[in-house]
Formats: structure tokens, sequence, C-alpha cells
């Protein structure tokens, strides 16, 4: 029972969690592009956001980075730097644990404003509540999860979860079974990172596809758009 | 050379009486929905005031507009490319819903079904934000109306720049204008610069600056970059929207809601051909002083053989070139100089322009020294101080102004000579360097103000851009997502924000 429960959430779940997440995505631009937007309540209450959100956000630019390319790296280079599973590890632990306090910081105050702040509040749809308080959940997960790593710093549990996340990238059938006797604390963080990929696209998170990169780039500063000669909305900068 | 057509608007504020009838059917028409109730694509100030938003002409406050930088390049005054993304989290130039005003509404249903009391029913404010009681409100739209916050507050209007202002808190010496305010639908607009999506933009065949809903992603650098706060961020749509100047309307040949019902017949709409090649080099004059001659001289003239030629070859229909000769905005812009941009020195190139107001004499003796020759009062000795209109149009340089409101004075005297002493007196026209006949199509455009003389508007060419078969049944206008109003009912993706939680009203006083 514990090995098919084992199997279908991280053997069965992630594939569930990442399809929803992409085809969502991908539906949710296509069809209701009108409710793509990053949400922004700064408008309504200043108060708490500037510190809030910009702690938030770095915080969790820095994890999210971490998390990607520490998960999905692959181990060989590691390997072929010298970079011992151990270092690793502490690698994890130290950036993390910085980022993830920074975040935390950044987060509470969001979670205070969003929660009793009458304005923010009463403007806030079950989503943009809902998410919030997931990812702080999450963090405070994942933060914890520092303390289940200080027990065991060989990096051999690292080792695990970057084999398990690259064999659902890469399709490998019974992955599952590598992360079976981690900690809980592990397969809660886990499963609620997961989860987060399936809610994606029904909350305000899609803004992060959209995070505009390319402004920095934009030749020119005016936009002019014209519909003459056939083109319709054609565009380029002036 | 590269010429591109825009309708432009003139508005004379010399014959604005401050009735807000553009405001209110704007607000019909565009902003009376969630989110927006605070928000006036159109709105009318009582200057001298601090406006709306509070201080919106406070650069050093808000960062609007465009900053000349040492190399002579021009950015947005918020920051370069690099700078606006780092302030994306929390964007350390956006206004507070308190710097416009908290919408609010009022519990008019209790004024019904209140029970017997012994005093009378009244219906209390509500927030149109939270739903939650108002006990006081403390600011609203057009708080300052006909100078209604005392001296001290309203002096802090920026246009007071240097001038010994304690004088015109005295009652003997106070004066008032209104101005209203619309999305000034620039050559070089900052929102669309400041816009990290590239969301925002400028049409070419009529000018019109527009933000694409379905691209905005709500990130509200616009609403900072423009200097005369002229774009709101919807707080219930996550959108910026903002003055879409009526362009189904313009379209079709016909004015803006705005100019429409202006029942002081102070609104102009007309075509002007611009070079948009210069308007870069213009936008970096190095003396603000000269933006205004700048601007002027981007406008081409067109009249011109070789400017009709070229705009015939950049695609401008010929419809839009009879409009652009009968325009008259080109001819208080240009032939009469009597129309000035606001606050050029925003780098903008505003498109919106303002004939300044006249006002009374200020001291009974001058007043008594004029009218029997016909002799024109001196426009410093005007109630308004002409430094005032300065700051406010043409960045502080007087001689424009002067010589604007000169010929608009030129104008009453040429028409009373000839209407009351029956003489066409040539030197009264000839002394502002105008002839009698521009000032007689002067007196026939700004005071009589015909319908078809104030708007000159050609209508758009779409059988070129659309098929018209494959429109039928269409939805025609909606807010980028199908045929829907905005406001999806129930779907996959969420319910509007705020669902059913809020309180509606008017409802009962808990």
């Amino acid at each position: 029972m514990r090995e098919l429960i084992n199997y279908i959430v991280f053997g069965w779940y992630p594939y569930f969690c990442l399809t929803t997440f992409l085809v969502g995505s991908w539906l949710r631009f296509d069809r209701e592009q009108y409710t793509w937007r990053s949400g922004s309540s700064q408008l309504l209450r200043r108060r708490q956001l500037t510190w809030g959100s910009n702690l938030f956000h770095v915080g969790v630019l820095v994890i999210f980075v971490g998390h990607f390319g520490g998960l999905l790296t692959p181990i060989w280079i590691f390997e072929a730097l010298g970079i011992s599973y151990g270092l690793k590890q502490w690698i994890a632990i130290g950036v993390g644990g910085v980022a993830g306090m920074i975040a935390f910081i950044g987060m509470s105050l969001l979670v205070h404003r969003r929660l009793f702040d009458s304005r923010v509040r009463k403007t806030s749809s079950f989503g943009d509540i809902a998410i919030l308080l997931i990812l702080y959940v999450q963090l405070i997960l994942g933060m914890s999860t520092i303390f289940v790593s200080l027990q065991h710093l060989d990096g051999q549990e690292v080792v695990k979860f970057m084999t398990w996340a690259q064999g659902i990238l890469t399709l490998q059938p019974d992955i599952s079974s590598v992360i079976a006797d981690v900690h809980p604390l592990f397969k809660l963080h886990l499963f609620l990172g997961m989860t987060i990929f399936l809610v994606f696209p029904f909350t305000r998170l899609v803004h992060i596809w959209s995070a505009p990169i390319w402004y920095v780039g934009r030749r020119g500063y005016q936009v002019v758009r014209t519909r003459r000669n056939g083109k319709v909305a054609a565009e380029w900068p002036r | 050379m590269k010429i591109r057509a825009q309708i432009a608007m003139v508005l004379n504020l010399d014959k604005c009486i401050g009735c807000h009838t553009c405001s209110v059917t704007c607000k019909n028409v565009w902003t009376s929905r969630e989110g927006m109730e605070y928000a006036w694509f159109n709105n009318v100030e009582t200057k001298p005031g601090i406006g709306y938003p509070k201080d919106w002409e406070n650069q050093d406050r808000w960062n609007g507009g465009w900053r000349r930088k040492r190399n002579g390049k021009i950015e947005p005054r918020i920051g370069s490319k690099w700078r606006v993304l780092a302030n994306i989290f929390a964007n350390p130039d956006l206004p507070e819903i308190d710097d416009y005003y908290e919408p609010f509404t009022f519990d008019y249903e209790h004024l019904q079904t209140a029970p017997e009391l012994s005093a009378f029913p009244t219906a209390r404010p509500r927030s149109l934000i939270t739903g939650e009681r108002m006990e006081k409100i403390e600011w609203g739209p057009n708080w300052e109306e006909i100078l209604g916050t005392e001296f001290a507050k309203r002096s802090k209007d920026y246009n007071f720049e240097g001038i010994q202002k304690e004088i015109y808190g005295q009652f003997e010496n106070t004066f008032m204008m209104y101005l209203p305010r619309l999305c000034e639908h620039c050559l070089n607009p900052a929102c669309v610069a400041a816009c990290p999506s590239g969301a925002i933009y400028k049409r070419e065949e009529d000018g019109i600056v527009l933000i694409d809903q379905d691209k905005c992603r709500g990130w509200r650098m616009c609403v900072s970059g423009c200097p005369y706060k002229k774009i709101y961020y919807n707080w219930s749509s996550g959108k910026s929207e903002k003055c879409i100047f009526c362009y189904p309307r313009i379209e079709a040949g016909q004015p803006t809601v705005c100019s429409e019902t202006c029942v002081g017949r102070i609104r102009y709409l007309g075509v002007v051909l611009y070079d948009a090649d210069r308007i870069e080099q213009a936008a970096s004059a190095p003396n603000e002083q000269d933006l205004y001659q700048a601007q002027l001289d981007v406008f081409l003239n067109p009249h011109d053989e070789a400017v009709i030629a070229q705009a015939r070859a950049d695609g401008i229909a010929d419809n839009w070139l009879e409009a652009a000769r009968r325009s008259p905005v080109y001819k208080m812009a240009m032939d009469w100089k009597v129309a000035f941009p606001l606050h050029p020195e925003y780098r903008t190139l505003p498109m919106v322009w303002y004939v300044p107001p006249l006002s009374p004499i200020q001291s009974a003796s001058a007043a008594g020294k004029i009218g029997h020759d016909g002799a024109m009062p001196d426009v410093r000795s005007l109630r308004i101080p002409l430094k005032y209109l300065a700051n406010l149009l043409t960045a502080g340089k007087e001689e424009p102004v002067a010589l604007g409101l000169e010929r608009m004075l030129a104008m009453r005297a040429y028409m009373r000579a000839k209407t009351v002493d029956g003489v066409i007196d040539e030197a009264i026209a000839k002394r502002v360097g105008l002839t009698s006949l521009a000032i007689e199509d002067m007196y026939q455009i700004m005071a009589i103000a015909n319908y078809e003389d104030r708007f000159v508007i050609p209508s758009a060419h779409r059988e070129i851009h659309e098929d018209a078969y494959d429109l039928r049944g269409s939805c025609g206008f909606s807010f980028g997502n199908g045929c829907s109003g905005g406001t999806t009912e129930t779907n996959l993706f969420g319910t509007p924000k705020g669902g059913n939680k809020r309180a509606k009203t008017p409802m009962e006083v808990v």
C-alpha cells in the first residue's frame, strides 16, 4: 500500500501536474488572455508592499533558480567540476537558507497585508489568498527541511532528489521508488511543490511566464501599430 | 520625412465654464465599472490647485515624462529600461488610490427603508472598494472646485513657480480658471516607452494611443511614466486603462463624447500632419523653453505641395489631406498661434492643446484707460498672471502666450469696431501680426464655433484593412476577451476579483 501511494504521488502525480501546468497555461493564454496579469494591489495599499514584494520576489527568484539548477543539472556535471555531494548540499543549505529567510520576511509582510488590510482583503479573490498561503506553507516546509538535511551531510539525499526529478523529466518508469525512503517532510514539500504547478494556470502565478525581460532588448522606446497594407497590428519600434 | 496624420484636440479655455459635462458623459460611457470608479479619463480641474491626482504636476515627486541625459538623448524620467525592470516588484513612483480619492457611494436605500426615527434618515457614504462605512470623506473628485480649498493648500500648485504667489492669496487678487484634462495622445508618449510588455502603442493612422488589454500584464509602469497621470490602473481587472479618444466614434467621423457634449463648445478636433522622423529630435531640445517651438516644427503645412505629395506616398488618404487643410486645430496652433501644448517641458509632445483664458483687467484705473480708442490692455495686467499661464503652457516662456492673448483681445476689438461702430479697423489686425481676413476666420471658428467648424474629422478607411464580410454579426467593441464585457462569469480561471463577498450598494446600514 505504501508503495502504491508513493508510486501515485511521485510517479504519476508529477505528470498530471506538469500536463495541467503546460496545457492550462497555454489554454488560458490563448482563450482568456484578458485575465492574464500580475494582479498588483499596490494602487490600493502601498504600505508593507514595497518591502514585502521586493524581499519576497528576490528571495523566491533565487530559490527558484537554485531548485531549477540544483535538481535538473545532470549529476555528472557536478562530478566533472569536482563538487562533492556534501559540498553541493552545503551550498543548497547556505544559499537556500539565506534566500529563504529573505523570502520569508517578505512573505510574512505580504500575508499580513493580504489578510488584515481591508482594502486588499476585500478585493482579493479566493485564488489570490489561496496561492499566497500555499506558497507561504511551501516556503516554511522548505525551510524546515534544512534541519532534516543537517542530520545527514553526505549529500546522498540530494542525489536522490536529483535522480528523481531528472527521471521524471526523462520519462523513466518507476523512478518514484528512488525517493521512497526520504523523510516525510521532504515528501510533503515535494507534493506541495507539484501542487503549485497544478494550480499555476488558475492563479495569478501565470504572470511569471510574462516576465518582461524582452523590454531591455527593445530597440528605441516607441511602439506604433498600423493596420495598413493588410497587416493587422503590425508593430515596430520607432 | 515620414508623414503621419493625427486627430488632435484644442480646448478653448477662454470659454470653459467648468460645468463638468465632458467629465460626466465620459464617465458614464467609459469608466462606470468596478475597478474604475476612481478613474476619470476626462476631468476638469480648478486652477490654481494641486489637481487630480494630488500634485500631479510635481514631477520631482512622480517622475513622469522624459529626462534629457547629458549625452543629449532622452529617457523616461522613471529610469532606464534596467531601472524600470528593477522596480517592477514595487513601483516607487506609483500613486496610491488616496492620491486620487477613495471612491464612494451612499446608502440611498436607507432613505426608503428606514423605520420611523426621531431624526431624518441620511444616506451615509460607503467605500466602493471595501464596501465599508466611510465616516468622513477626506478627498474626492474635483475637491478643489472653484477654489474650494484654502490658499495655503492650493498654492502648492506647481505652476506658481517663479511667481510671488502670496499676493494671490488676498481676496482682491485671487484668480481662477478651469482646466479640463484628458489623455494627450502624445507624439512621444512616455507611457508607451515605460511599458515593459509593449502593450501600449500609438496608432499610425490617427495617432490615438491605446493599451492592448490582452497584452497588458499590470506592471503599472505606464501610470508612473505618464506625467499627466492619465493612465489608470484598474484594480479589478489588473490592467491599466486610459482615454481611448472615443476611437470607435472618431473612426466613424464623429467627435469624442467629451467634445460632442461640451455645452460651451470649447473643444475642437482636427487633423494635424506631422513628420515622424523629427519627433525624437524635437523632444530632445536642450532648452525646455524651446520645446513648444520644436513641436510646432514637427507639424507640417497641409497646403504645401511637397507635403501633400509625400503624405500620399506615405499612404494618407485624400479625405484626410482635405480635412488637414480645413483643420481648426492647425489654424489655432499654427496659423494664429493661440493654442499651446500643456506642459511641453515633459518632452512628450502632447497633442491636446489649450487656448489660454482671458481674464478681467486687474485694476479699475487700467480698465478706465481702455475702451474709447480701442487700444488693447496690456495682457500683463490681466487677472490671471501671465507667468502662471506660461508655466502651464510653454514651460515658462511668456512671449508666445502674451501674443496669443493679444490676438484674442484683438479679435474682440476688431469685431467690436466692425459690429458696433461699423468700421473695419485693419490696424488692429496688423498690430498683432494678422490680417482682417484671418481675424474674421478666427471669429468664425473661435467665437461662433459652429459644429462643422469645430469638428473636421475624416472617417477612417476601414474598408482597406477590414473585410466587412468577416465582421458580420461579430461583437463590436469589447474588452478584448471575445464578446464578453470584461467580467467573465464563473469559469475555469476564476470568478472576477471580489466575487460576491463585497457588500453591494445601495444597501441597508449595518
